[in-house]
Protein backbone atom coordinates (compact mmCIF):
# COMPACT_ATOMS: atom_id res chain seq x y z
CA UNK A 1 0.00 0.00 0.00
CA UNK A 2 1.01 3.51 -1.04
CA UNK A 3 1.83 5.83 2.14
CA UNK A 4 3.17 8.74 2.81
CA UNK A 5 6.08 8.09 5.01
CA UNK A 6 9.28 9.40 6.76
CA UNK A 7 11.71 6.91 5.84
CA UNK A 8 12.42 6.02 9.65
CA UNK A 9 8.75 5.19 10.30
CA UNK A 10 8.73 3.41 6.74
CA UNK A 11 11.70 1.04 8.04
CA UNK A 12 10.16 0.12 11.51
CA UNK A 13 6.88 -1.00 9.56
CA UNK A 14 8.82 -2.96 7.19
CA UNK A 15 10.58 -4.25 10.64
CA UNK A 16 7.39 -5.38 12.42
CA UNK A 17 6.12 -6.94 8.87
CA UNK A 18 8.83 -9.62 9.74
CA UNK A 19 7.56 -10.53 13.27
CA UNK A 20 10.50 -9.78 15.36
CA UNK A 21 10.32 -11.59 18.46
CA UNK A 22 13.27 -9.47 20.55
CA UNK A 23 14.10 -5.85 19.79
CA UNK A 24 16.72 -4.56 21.61
CA UNK A 25 18.05 -0.89 21.18
CA UNK A 26 19.59 2.23 22.45
CA UNK A 27 18.63 5.39 20.89
CA UNK A 28 21.05 7.84 19.18
CA UNK A 29 20.57 10.32 15.99
CA UNK A 30 19.41 9.56 13.33
CA UNK A 31 18.36 5.94 14.31
CA UNK A 32 16.43 7.41 17.16
CA UNK A 33 13.02 7.61 14.64
CA UNK A 34 13.20 3.75 13.95
CA UNK A 35 13.24 2.19 17.23
CA UNK A 36 10.57 5.12 18.46
CA UNK A 37 8.67 3.90 16.05
CA UNK A 38 8.62 -0.04 16.96
CA UNK A 39 8.34 1.01 20.44
CA UNK A 40 5.43 2.62 19.70
CA UNK A 41 4.08 -0.48 17.53
CA UNK A 42 4.84 -2.87 20.56
CA UNK A 43 3.54 -0.39 23.41
CA UNK A 44 0.41 -0.25 21.48
CA UNK A 45 0.22 -3.93 21.10
CA UNK A 46 0.56 -3.90 16.92
CA UNK A 47 3.46 -5.70 17.14
CA UNK A 48 3.88 -8.59 19.80
CA UNK A 49 7.68 -8.39 20.58
CA UNK A 50 9.62 -7.96 23.53
CA UNK A 51 11.61 -4.59 23.49
CA UNK A 52 14.56 -4.43 25.74
CA UNK A 53 15.82 -0.79 26.23
CA UNK A 54 19.13 -1.28 27.00
CA UNK A 55 21.76 0.93 28.86
CA UNK A 56 24.15 0.86 25.78
CA UNK A 57 24.77 -0.31 22.53
CA UNK A 58 27.22 -2.95 23.59
CA UNK A 59 23.85 -4.32 25.38
CA UNK A 60 21.61 -4.00 22.69
CA UNK A 61 23.70 -5.67 20.22
CA UNK A 62 24.65 -8.48 23.31
CA UNK A 63 20.71 -9.19 23.89
CA UNK A 64 20.16 -9.84 20.02
CA UNK A 65 23.12 -12.00 20.06
CA UNK A 66 21.56 -14.12 22.93
CA UNK A 67 18.17 -13.77 21.71
CA UNK A 68 19.09 -15.43 18.12
CA UNK A 69 20.87 -18.09 19.68
CA UNK A 70 17.94 -18.49 22.07
CA UNK A 71 15.13 -18.72 18.55
CA UNK A 72 14.24 -15.53 18.13
CA UNK A 73 14.15 -13.36 15.17
CA UNK A 74 15.68 -10.37 16.56
CA UNK A 75 16.53 -6.58 15.39
CA UNK A 76 18.19 -3.33 16.23
CA UNK A 77 19.12 -0.58 14.82
CA UNK A 78 22.10 2.08 15.57
CA UNK A 79 24.34 4.48 14.14
CA UNK A 80 28.00 6.38 14.19
CA UNK A 81 29.13 5.87 17.78
CA UNK A 82 26.38 3.30 18.42
CA UNK A 83 28.21 1.40 15.99
CA UNK A 84 31.51 1.59 17.24
CA UNK A 85 30.40 0.92 20.48
CA UNK A 86 28.82 -2.40 19.14
CA UNK A 87 32.27 -3.23 17.16
CA UNK A 88 33.09 -6.46 19.64
CA UNK A 89 29.58 -7.50 19.48
CA UNK A 90 29.07 -7.48 15.90
CA UNK A 91 32.41 -9.63 15.46
CA UNK A 92 30.98 -12.37 17.41
CA UNK A 93 27.45 -12.14 16.33
CA UNK A 94 29.17 -12.97 12.78
CA UNK A 95 32.13 -15.53 14.25
CA UNK A 96 29.33 -17.33 15.55
CA UNK A 97 27.02 -17.24 12.51
CA UNK A 98 24.15 -16.05 14.25
CA UNK A 99 20.66 -14.33 11.35
CA UNK A 100 20.18 -10.76 12.77
CA UNK A 101 19.58 -7.68 10.82
CA UNK A 102 20.77 -4.32 11.91
CA UNK A 103 20.07 -0.59 10.62
CA UNK A 104 22.55 1.81 10.21
CA UNK A 105 21.39 4.84 9.82
CA UNK A 106 24.96 5.81 8.60
CA UNK A 107 26.27 9.04 10.39
CA UNK A 108 29.85 10.62 10.41
CA UNK A 109 32.03 9.49 13.48
CA UNK A 110 33.71 11.61 16.55
CA UNK A 111 36.01 13.81 16.28
CA UNK A 112 34.73 16.20 15.21
CA UNK A 113 31.38 15.39 16.84
CA UNK A 114 28.85 15.20 13.44
CA UNK A 115 25.08 13.95 13.33
CA UNK A 116 25.27 14.31 10.00
CA UNK A 117 25.74 11.47 7.30
CA UNK A 118 28.55 10.04 5.54
CA UNK A 119 29.21 6.20 6.04
CA UNK A 120 32.46 6.23 8.12
CA UNK A 121 30.69 4.35 10.42
CA UNK A 122 29.34 1.08 8.66
CA UNK A 123 32.37 1.19 6.85
CA UNK A 124 34.57 0.96 10.02
CA UNK A 125 32.73 -2.29 10.40
CA UNK A 126 33.03 -3.39 6.82
CA UNK A 127 35.63 -6.05 8.38
CA UNK A 128 33.09 -8.17 10.98
CA UNK A 129 32.28 -10.37 8.71
CA UNK A 130 28.60 -9.09 8.25
CA UNK A 131 26.92 -8.77 4.86
CA UNK A 132 26.75 -5.09 3.94
CA UNK A 133 23.60 -3.79 1.78
CA UNK A 134 23.17 -0.29 0.69
CA UNK A 135 20.29 1.68 0.12
CA UNK A 136 19.81 3.93 -2.38
CA UNK A 137 16.42 5.24 -1.55
CA UNK A 138 13.50 4.69 0.93
CA UNK A 139 11.84 1.93 -0.96
CA UNK A 140 15.12 -0.11 -1.24
CA UNK A 141 14.91 0.29 2.76
CA UNK A 142 11.91 -1.17 3.25
CA UNK A 143 12.41 -4.03 0.69
CA UNK A 144 16.24 -4.82 1.73
CA UNK A 145 14.96 -5.05 4.93
CA UNK A 146 12.34 -7.62 4.33
CA UNK A 147 15.13 -9.37 2.54
CA UNK A 148 18.25 -9.18 4.98
CA UNK A 149 15.92 -11.45 7.13
CA UNK A 150 15.39 -13.98 4.30
CA UNK A 151 19.42 -13.80 3.49
CA UNK A 152 20.41 -13.84 7.05
CA UNK A 153 18.65 -16.93 8.06
CA UNK A 154 19.60 -18.60 4.50
CA UNK A 155 23.13 -17.82 4.96
CA UNK A 156 23.28 -18.21 8.51
CA UNK A 157 24.96 -14.57 8.34
CA UNK A 158 24.12 -11.20 10.19
CA UNK A 159 22.89 -8.61 7.67
CA UNK A 160 23.59 -4.40 8.31
CA UNK A 161 20.90 -2.59 6.07
CA UNK A 162 22.74 0.64 5.35
CA UNK A 163 20.74 3.54 5.24
CA UNK A 164 21.66 7.17 5.11
CA UNK A 165 21.25 9.45 8.19
CA UNK A 166 18.96 12.49 7.77
CA UNK A 167 18.89 11.55 3.83
CA UNK A 168 16.95 8.75 3.87
CA UNK A 169 15.91 8.45 7.60
CA UNK A 170 14.21 11.49 8.01
CA UNK A 171 12.71 12.19 4.65
CA UNK A 172 9.22 12.05 3.85
CA UNK A 173 8.07 10.66 0.57
CA UNK A 174 5.91 8.24 -0.94
CA UNK A 175 6.70 4.50 -0.66
CA UNK A 176 5.36 1.39 -0.91
CA UNK A 177 4.83 -0.89 2.25
CA UNK A 178 4.12 -4.42 1.44
CA UNK A 179 1.21 -6.85 3.06
CA UNK A 180 1.68 -8.71 5.91
CA UNK A 181 0.75 -11.57 3.56
CA UNK A 182 3.36 -10.80 0.91
CA UNK A 183 6.23 -10.56 4.20
CA UNK A 184 4.43 -13.74 5.13
CA UNK A 185 4.87 -15.84 1.93
CA UNK A 186 8.60 -14.81 1.16
CA UNK A 187 10.05 -14.93 5.11
CA UNK A 188 9.72 -18.35 6.42
CA UNK A 189 10.07 -19.47 9.64
CA UNK A 190 12.77 -18.20 12.56
CA UNK A 191 15.08 -21.20 12.44
CA UNK A 192 18.76 -21.99 11.76
CA UNK A 193 21.46 -24.61 12.65
CA UNK A 194 23.14 -23.61 15.22
CA UNK A 195 20.34 -22.16 17.51
CA UNK A 196 20.44 -23.38 20.77
CA UNK A 197 18.60 -26.11 21.80
CA UNK A 198 18.77 -28.08 25.01
CA UNK A 199 17.63 -31.56 23.43
CA UNK A 200 21.31 -31.09 21.49
CA UNK A 201 23.42 -28.96 23.61
CA UNK A 202 26.11 -27.22 21.80
CA UNK A 203 28.03 -24.21 22.78
CA UNK A 204 28.92 -21.38 20.37
CA UNK A 205 32.05 -18.84 20.23
CA UNK A 206 34.17 -20.83 22.52
CA UNK A 207 38.06 -21.09 22.54
CA UNK A 208 39.35 -22.28 19.53
CA UNK A 209 42.59 -23.42 19.42
CA UNK A 210 45.39 -22.31 16.35
CA UNK A 211 44.54 -26.31 14.48
CA UNK A 212 40.79 -24.81 13.45
CA UNK A 213 41.37 -20.95 13.85
CA UNK A 214 42.37 -20.49 10.67
CA UNK A 215 39.44 -23.41 9.05
CA UNK A 216 36.75 -21.03 11.12
CA UNK A 217 37.92 -18.08 9.40
CA UNK A 218 38.14 -19.64 5.78
CA UNK A 219 34.17 -21.10 6.45
CA UNK A 220 33.14 -18.00 7.58
CA UNK A 221 34.99 -15.72 4.26
CA UNK A 222 33.51 -18.58 2.44
CA UNK A 223 29.93 -18.13 3.47
CA UNK A 224 30.09 -14.28 2.96
CA UNK A 225 31.45 -15.40 -0.76
CA UNK A 226 28.53 -17.72 -1.16
CA UNK A 227 26.06 -15.46 -0.21
CA UNK A 228 26.18 -13.43 -2.86
CA UNK A 229 23.75 -15.95 -4.69
CA UNK A 230 21.29 -15.89 -1.59
CA UNK A 231 21.21 -12.49 -2.53
CA UNK A 232 20.72 -12.47 -5.58
CA UNK A 233 17.52 -15.43 -5.14
CA UNK A 234 15.97 -12.99 -2.63
CA UNK A 235 15.71 -9.97 -4.69
CA UNK A 236 14.31 -12.15 -7.44
CA UNK A 237 11.71 -14.05 -5.05
CA UNK A 238 10.83 -10.44 -4.07
CA UNK A 239 10.26 -8.99 -7.27
CA UNK A 240 7.98 -11.17 -8.22
CA UNK A 241 5.93 -10.78 -5.34
CA UNK A 242 6.07 -6.63 -5.01
CA UNK A 243 6.78 -6.26 -8.77
CA UNK A 244 10.24 -4.37 -8.35
CA UNK A 245 13.82 -5.16 -7.27
CA UNK A 246 15.69 -3.53 -4.37
CA UNK A 247 18.50 -3.21 -6.61
CA UNK A 248 20.71 -7.00 -6.41
CA UNK A 249 24.02 -7.35 -6.23
CA UNK A 250 24.69 -4.37 -8.81
CA UNK A 251 22.46 -2.41 -11.15
CA UNK A 252 23.43 -0.16 -14.02
CA UNK A 253 21.60 3.16 -14.85
CA UNK A 254 22.18 5.19 -17.54
CA UNK A 255 24.17 4.18 -20.61
CA UNK A 256 25.88 0.72 -20.03
CA UNK A 257 28.59 1.52 -22.68
CA UNK A 258 29.23 5.00 -21.82
CA UNK A 259 33.07 5.34 -21.40
CA UNK A 260 32.87 6.90 -18.54
CA UNK A 261 31.23 4.80 -15.22
CA UNK A 262 30.36 6.38 -12.18
CA UNK A 263 30.39 3.65 -9.22
CA UNK A 264 28.91 4.52 -5.48
CA UNK A 265 27.09 3.07 -2.77
CA UNK A 266 23.85 5.18 -1.02
CA UNK A 267 21.51 8.23 -1.81
CA UNK A 268 23.58 10.11 -3.63
CA UNK A 269 23.07 7.44 -6.58
CA UNK A 270 19.34 9.29 -6.76
CA UNK A 271 20.90 12.82 -7.08
CA UNK A 272 23.41 11.35 -9.83
CA UNK A 273 20.36 9.35 -11.22
CA UNK A 274 18.47 12.39 -12.04
CA UNK A 275 21.50 14.21 -12.77
CA UNK A 276 22.46 11.99 -15.82
CA UNK A 277 18.52 12.88 -16.94
CA UNK A 278 19.18 17.09 -16.66
CA UNK A 279 22.93 16.84 -18.45
CA UNK A 280 22.19 14.30 -21.31
CA UNK A 281 25.02 15.46 -23.17
CA UNK A 282 27.23 14.10 -20.91
CA UNK A 283 26.55 10.44 -20.83
CA UNK A 284 27.61 8.19 -18.39
CA UNK A 285 27.24 4.26 -17.00
CA UNK A 286 26.06 4.77 -13.23
CA UNK A 287 26.82 2.18 -11.48
CA UNK A 288 24.60 1.56 -8.25
CA UNK A 289 26.78 -0.72 -5.88
CA UNK A 290 24.20 -1.95 -3.27
CA UNK A 291 26.03 -5.25 -2.12
CA UNK A 292 29.01 -3.95 -0.37
CA UNK A 293 30.50 -6.99 1.58
CA UNK A 294 30.45 -9.71 0.40
CA UNK A 295 32.22 -7.71 -2.13
CA UNK A 296 30.37 -8.77 -5.87
CA UNK A 297 34.23 -8.24 -7.47
CA UNK A 298 33.06 -10.46 -10.86
CA UNK A 299 29.84 -8.43 -11.05
CA UNK A 300 31.16 -5.05 -10.56
CA UNK A 301 34.42 -5.99 -13.38
CA UNK A 302 31.57 -7.04 -15.86
CA UNK A 303 30.02 -3.49 -14.92
CA UNK A 304 32.86 -1.26 -15.63
CA UNK A 305 34.16 -3.45 -18.45
CA UNK A 306 35.72 -1.53 -21.54
CA UNK A 307 34.81 2.01 -19.61
CA UNK A 308 37.55 4.37 -19.75
CA UNK A 309 37.15 6.07 -16.67
CA UNK A 310 35.82 5.06 -13.64
CA UNK A 311 34.95 7.21 -11.17
CA UNK A 312 34.46 6.29 -7.38
CA UNK A 313 32.40 8.29 -4.97
CA UNK A 314 32.22 7.52 -1.47
CA UNK A 315 31.18 9.16 1.89
CA UNK A 316 34.33 7.55 4.13
CA UNK A 317 37.87 7.64 3.85
CA UNK A 318 40.88 4.99 5.14
CA UNK A 319 42.82 8.09 6.56
CA UNK A 320 46.16 7.83 5.91
CA UNK A 321 45.61 5.49 2.64
CA UNK A 322 42.87 6.68 0.89
CA UNK A 323 39.32 5.62 -0.40
CA UNK A 324 38.02 2.18 1.11
CA UNK A 325 35.63 1.84 -1.75
CA UNK A 326 38.44 3.29 -4.34
CA UNK A 327 40.96 0.68 -3.36
CA UNK A 328 38.73 -2.37 -3.59
CA UNK A 329 38.00 -0.99 -6.80
CA UNK A 330 41.51 -0.74 -8.24
CA UNK A 331 41.90 -4.55 -6.40
CA UNK A 332 40.16 -6.30 -9.14
CA UNK A 333 41.66 -4.36 -12.56
CA UNK A 334 44.41 -6.67 -12.77
CA UNK A 335 41.40 -9.21 -14.50
CA UNK A 336 40.43 -6.65 -17.25
CA UNK A 337 41.95 -6.53 -20.29
CA UNK A 338 41.61 -2.15 -20.84
CA UNK A 339 41.97 -1.62 -17.37
CA UNK A 340 40.48 2.04 -17.00
CA UNK A 341 41.66 5.10 -14.93
CA UNK A 342 40.50 5.44 -11.56
CA UNK A 343 39.24 8.67 -10.31
CA UNK A 344 38.80 8.22 -6.41
CA UNK A 345 36.67 10.70 -4.21
CA UNK A 346 35.37 11.07 -1.49
CA UNK A 347 32.67 12.99 -1.15
CA UNK A 348 29.64 14.55 1.05
CA UNK A 349 31.61 14.02 4.42
CA UNK A 350 30.25 14.98 7.67
CA UNK A 351 26.53 15.86 6.08
CA UNK A 352 27.92 18.34 3.49
CA UNK A 353 25.30 18.72 0.92
CA UNK A 354 25.85 16.72 -2.57
CA UNK A 355 23.84 19.02 -5.50
CA UNK A 356 23.05 18.11 -8.66
CA UNK A 357 25.67 20.26 -9.85
CA UNK A 358 28.42 18.28 -8.98
CA UNK A 359 27.74 15.40 -11.91
CA UNK A 360 29.39 18.17 -14.60
CA UNK A 361 31.93 18.52 -12.42
CA UNK A 362 32.70 14.80 -12.20
CA UNK A 363 32.52 13.91 -15.86
CA UNK A 364 34.96 17.20 -16.32
CA UNK A 365 37.72 15.48 -13.65
CA UNK A 366 37.69 12.92 -16.35
CA UNK A 367 39.53 15.19 -18.46
CA UNK A 368 42.62 14.08 -15.95
CA UNK A 369 44.76 11.13 -17.76
CA UNK A 370 46.60 11.12 -14.54
CA UNK A 371 44.53 11.75 -11.68
CA UNK A 372 45.22 11.65 -7.99
CA UNK A 373 45.02 8.91 -5.84
CA UNK A 374 42.72 9.70 -4.14
CA UNK A 375 40.68 13.24 -3.15
CA UNK A 376 38.37 14.53 -1.45
CA UNK A 377 35.91 15.93 -4.00
CA UNK A 378 34.45 18.83 -2.36
CA UNK A 379 36.90 20.06 0.12
CA UNK A 380 37.78 23.60 0.10
CA UNK A 381 41.09 24.17 1.12
CA UNK A 382 41.05 27.71 2.15
CA UNK A 383 39.39 27.40 4.84
CA UNK A 384 43.01 25.55 6.24
CA UNK A 385 45.99 26.77 7.27
CA UNK A 386 48.54 26.79 4.59
CA UNK A 387 50.48 24.01 6.55
CA UNK A 388 47.45 21.84 6.08
CA UNK A 389 46.70 21.83 2.80
CA UNK B 1 9.44 20.49 -10.04
CA UNK B 2 8.62 23.02 -7.34
CA UNK B 3 10.99 23.28 -4.62
CA UNK B 4 10.44 25.34 -1.27
CA UNK B 5 12.11 26.07 1.76
CA UNK B 6 11.10 26.34 5.23
CA UNK B 7 13.09 28.76 7.56
CA UNK B 8 11.87 28.48 11.24
CA UNK B 9 13.04 27.67 14.63
CA UNK B 10 13.88 24.54 16.83
CA UNK B 11 9.76 23.84 18.29
CA UNK B 12 8.08 25.93 15.73
CA UNK B 13 7.13 22.94 13.41
CA UNK B 14 9.11 23.74 10.52
CA UNK B 15 9.37 19.95 9.85
CA UNK B 16 5.78 19.27 10.31
CA UNK B 17 5.02 22.31 8.11
CA UNK B 18 7.59 20.70 5.61
CA UNK B 19 5.72 17.10 6.05
CA UNK B 20 2.22 18.53 5.61
CA UNK B 21 2.89 20.21 2.29
CA UNK B 22 4.27 17.39 1.05
CA UNK B 23 1.59 15.55 2.23
CA UNK B 24 -0.96 17.81 0.92
CA UNK B 25 1.13 17.34 -3.05
CA UNK B 26 0.58 13.20 -2.89
CA UNK B 27 -3.40 14.22 -1.48
CA UNK B 28 -3.36 16.00 -4.71
CA UNK B 29 -1.89 12.94 -7.05
CA UNK B 30 1.87 14.18 -6.95
CA UNK B 31 4.80 13.29 -5.64
CA UNK B 32 6.36 14.99 -3.07
CA UNK B 33 9.47 15.36 -1.08
CA UNK B 34 9.90 16.92 2.64
CA UNK B 35 13.18 16.66 4.44
CA UNK B 36 15.01 18.68 7.43
CA UNK B 37 18.09 19.87 8.04
CA UNK B 38 19.00 20.28 11.37
CA UNK B 39 21.50 22.62 13.31
CA UNK B 40 22.11 22.19 16.71
CA UNK B 41 19.47 19.76 18.07
CA UNK B 42 17.34 22.31 20.79
CA UNK B 43 14.49 24.60 20.81
CA UNK B 44 15.13 28.30 19.48
CA UNK B 45 18.24 27.32 17.03
CA UNK B 46 17.32 28.18 13.02
CA UNK B 47 16.20 24.95 11.19
CA UNK B 48 15.61 24.56 7.67
CA UNK B 49 13.08 22.30 6.38
CA UNK B 50 12.70 21.51 1.99
CA UNK B 51 9.75 20.75 0.31
CA UNK B 52 9.79 19.15 -3.66
CA UNK B 53 6.84 18.58 -5.89
CA UNK B 54 6.54 17.22 -9.02
CA UNK B 55 4.63 15.34 -11.33
CA UNK B 56 7.13 12.42 -11.52
CA UNK B 57 9.23 10.72 -8.68
CA UNK B 58 11.61 12.57 -7.18
CA UNK B 59 15.02 11.17 -7.57
CA UNK B 60 17.53 14.09 -6.37
CA UNK B 61 18.14 14.56 -2.40
CA UNK B 62 20.27 17.46 -2.07
CA UNK B 63 19.04 20.48 -0.26
CA UNK B 64 17.03 22.84 -2.03
CA UNK B 65 19.19 25.44 -3.14
CA UNK B 66 17.53 27.72 -5.32
CA UNK B 67 14.05 27.85 -4.45
CA UNK B 68 11.06 28.92 -6.00
CA UNK B 69 9.18 29.76 -2.98
CA UNK B 70 10.47 30.51 0.91
CA UNK B 71 8.44 30.15 3.82
CA UNK B 72 9.44 31.81 6.81
CA UNK B 73 8.56 31.12 10.35
CA UNK B 74 9.44 34.13 11.86
CA UNK B 75 9.76 37.60 10.54
CA UNK B 76 13.51 37.97 13.03
CA UNK B 77 15.07 34.90 10.55
CA UNK B 78 15.01 37.44 7.87
CA UNK B 79 18.03 38.94 9.55
CA UNK B 80 20.19 35.61 10.00
CA UNK B 81 22.56 35.05 7.45
CA UNK B 82 21.55 33.09 4.56
CA UNK B 83 18.41 32.89 4.77
CA UNK B 84 16.99 34.32 1.24
CA UNK B 85 19.95 33.04 -0.51
CA UNK B 86 19.54 31.41 -3.72
CA UNK B 87 15.75 32.60 -3.92
CA UNK B 88 14.94 32.66 -8.05
CA UNK B 89 14.97 35.98 -9.76
CA UNK B 90 11.05 35.22 -9.77
CA UNK B 91 10.81 33.36 -6.49
CA UNK B 92 8.29 34.57 -3.68
CA UNK B 93 8.79 35.12 0.27
CA UNK B 94 5.75 34.08 2.43
CA UNK B 95 6.55 35.92 5.98
CA UNK B 96 4.75 34.78 9.16
CA UNK B 97 4.64 38.37 10.77
CA UNK B 98 1.90 40.85 11.83
CA UNK B 99 3.42 43.38 10.36
CA UNK B 100 3.13 44.20 6.51
CA UNK B 101 5.25 43.29 4.25
CA UNK B 102 6.09 47.05 3.25
CA UNK B 103 7.60 47.05 6.62
CA UNK B 104 9.54 44.26 6.47
CA UNK B 105 11.11 45.25 3.43
CA UNK B 106 12.36 48.14 1.69
CA UNK B 107 13.09 47.42 -1.77
CA UNK B 108 9.79 47.51 -4.01
CA UNK B 109 10.98 44.18 -5.77
CA UNK B 110 11.01 42.48 -2.58
CA UNK B 111 7.45 43.95 -1.16
CA UNK B 112 5.96 42.81 -5.04
CA UNK B 113 7.34 39.30 -4.05
CA UNK B 114 6.32 38.75 -0.99
CA UNK B 115 3.37 38.25 1.45
CA UNK B 116 2.97 38.33 5.08
CA UNK B 117 0.44 36.46 7.21
CA UNK B 118 0.10 36.53 10.76
CA UNK B 119 -0.11 33.17 11.56
CA UNK B 120 1.04 32.71 14.89
CA UNK B 121 -1.48 35.29 15.93
CA UNK B 122 -4.51 33.95 14.16
CA UNK B 123 -3.33 30.68 15.68
CA UNK B 124 -3.55 31.59 19.21
CA UNK B 125 -6.57 33.21 18.26
CA UNK B 126 -8.07 29.83 16.78
CA UNK B 127 -6.12 26.95 18.55
CA UNK B 128 -4.98 28.54 21.57
CA UNK B 129 -1.60 27.76 20.97
CA UNK B 130 1.27 29.60 19.15
CA UNK B 131 1.56 26.72 16.13
CA UNK B 132 1.66 28.97 13.19
CA UNK B 133 1.76 25.56 10.49
CA UNK B 134 -1.99 25.44 9.10
CA UNK B 135 -2.47 29.21 9.01
CA UNK B 136 0.81 29.70 6.85
CA UNK B 137 0.70 26.55 4.59
CA UNK B 138 -3.25 27.89 4.20
CA UNK B 139 -2.00 31.41 2.81
CA UNK B 140 0.46 29.61 0.91
CA UNK B 141 -1.69 27.58 -0.70
CA UNK B 142 -4.20 30.48 -1.44
CA UNK B 143 -1.04 32.57 -2.87
CA UNK B 144 -0.04 30.01 -5.08
CA UNK B 145 -3.44 27.80 -5.60
CA UNK B 146 -0.88 25.22 -6.14
CA UNK B 147 -3.58 23.13 -4.68
CA UNK B 148 -6.61 23.45 -2.44
CA UNK B 149 -7.06 24.47 1.11
CA UNK B 150 -9.45 21.75 0.73
CA UNK B 151 -6.63 19.40 0.41
CA UNK B 152 -4.84 20.53 3.23
CA UNK B 153 -8.24 19.91 5.71
CA UNK B 154 -8.18 16.36 3.79
CA UNK B 155 -5.14 15.93 5.02
CA UNK B 156 -5.76 17.08 8.65
CA UNK B 157 -8.80 14.56 8.77
CA UNK B 158 -6.10 11.73 8.34
CA UNK B 159 -4.88 13.51 11.98
CA UNK B 160 -6.97 15.08 14.11
CA UNK B 161 -10.82 14.64 15.19
CA UNK B 162 -13.20 16.40 16.74
CA UNK B 163 -12.64 19.90 18.60
CA UNK B 164 -8.49 19.90 17.13
CA UNK B 165 -9.79 19.59 13.47
CA UNK B 166 -12.52 22.14 13.89
CA UNK B 167 -10.70 24.37 15.20
CA UNK B 168 -7.92 24.22 12.58
CA UNK B 169 -10.49 24.43 9.83
CA UNK B 170 -12.06 27.70 11.18
CA UNK B 171 -8.10 28.67 11.49
CA UNK B 172 -7.29 27.54 7.94
CA UNK B 173 -10.32 29.76 6.55
CA UNK B 174 -9.68 32.68 7.98
CA UNK B 175 -5.69 32.19 7.19
CA UNK B 176 -6.90 32.32 3.41
CA UNK B 177 -9.06 34.98 3.64
CA UNK B 178 -5.61 37.15 4.55
CA UNK B 179 -3.94 36.68 1.85
CA UNK B 180 -4.79 37.85 -2.32
CA UNK B 181 -6.32 34.67 -3.72
CA UNK B 182 -4.34 33.56 -6.70
CA UNK B 183 -1.76 36.44 -6.50
CA UNK B 184 1.00 34.11 -7.13
CA UNK B 185 -0.63 31.99 -8.98
CA UNK B 186 1.87 32.47 -12.73
CA UNK B 187 4.78 31.08 -10.80
CA UNK B 188 3.98 27.54 -11.72
CA UNK B 189 6.15 24.65 -12.38
CA UNK B 190 4.82 21.93 -11.39
CA UNK B 191 3.33 20.96 -14.43
CA UNK B 192 6.76 21.28 -16.35
CA UNK B 193 8.38 18.58 -14.40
Amino acid sequence: MQKVLEGSQAIAEAVALCRPQVIAAYPITPQTHIVENLSRLVANAQLKCEFVSVESEFSAASVILGAAMAGSRSYTASASQGILLMAEVLYNIAGMRVPLVLTCANRAISAPLSIWNDQQDSMAVRDAGWIQLYCANNQEAVDTTIQAYRIAEACELPVMVCVDGFTLTHTLEMIDIPEARQVDAFLPDFQFSRQLDVQHPHSAGTLLSPDYYSEARHAHHQALLNAQQVILESDTAWEKIVGRSAGKLVSIVGNPDADIAIIALGSVLGTLEEAQEIYTHLPSRLIKLRCFRPFPTATICAAIENAKHVIVLERALSLGSGGILGTEVRSILHTLDNPPIIHNFAIGLGGRDIPVEIYPQLIEACKDTHPPYFQIFDVDLQKLPEEDR
Amino acid sequence: MIEIRIHGRGGQGNVVAANLLAMVAFEAGYYGQAFPNFGAERRGAPVTAFVRIAKNPIKRRSQVQYPHYLIIQDDALLHVTGVTDGLLEQGKILINSKKEIAQLFHSSTAITHSASVPATHLAQQYLGKPLPNTALLSAFLTLTQLFSIDTLIHVLQHKFTGTILENNTQLIHQAAKMVQSGQWQEHHHAESS
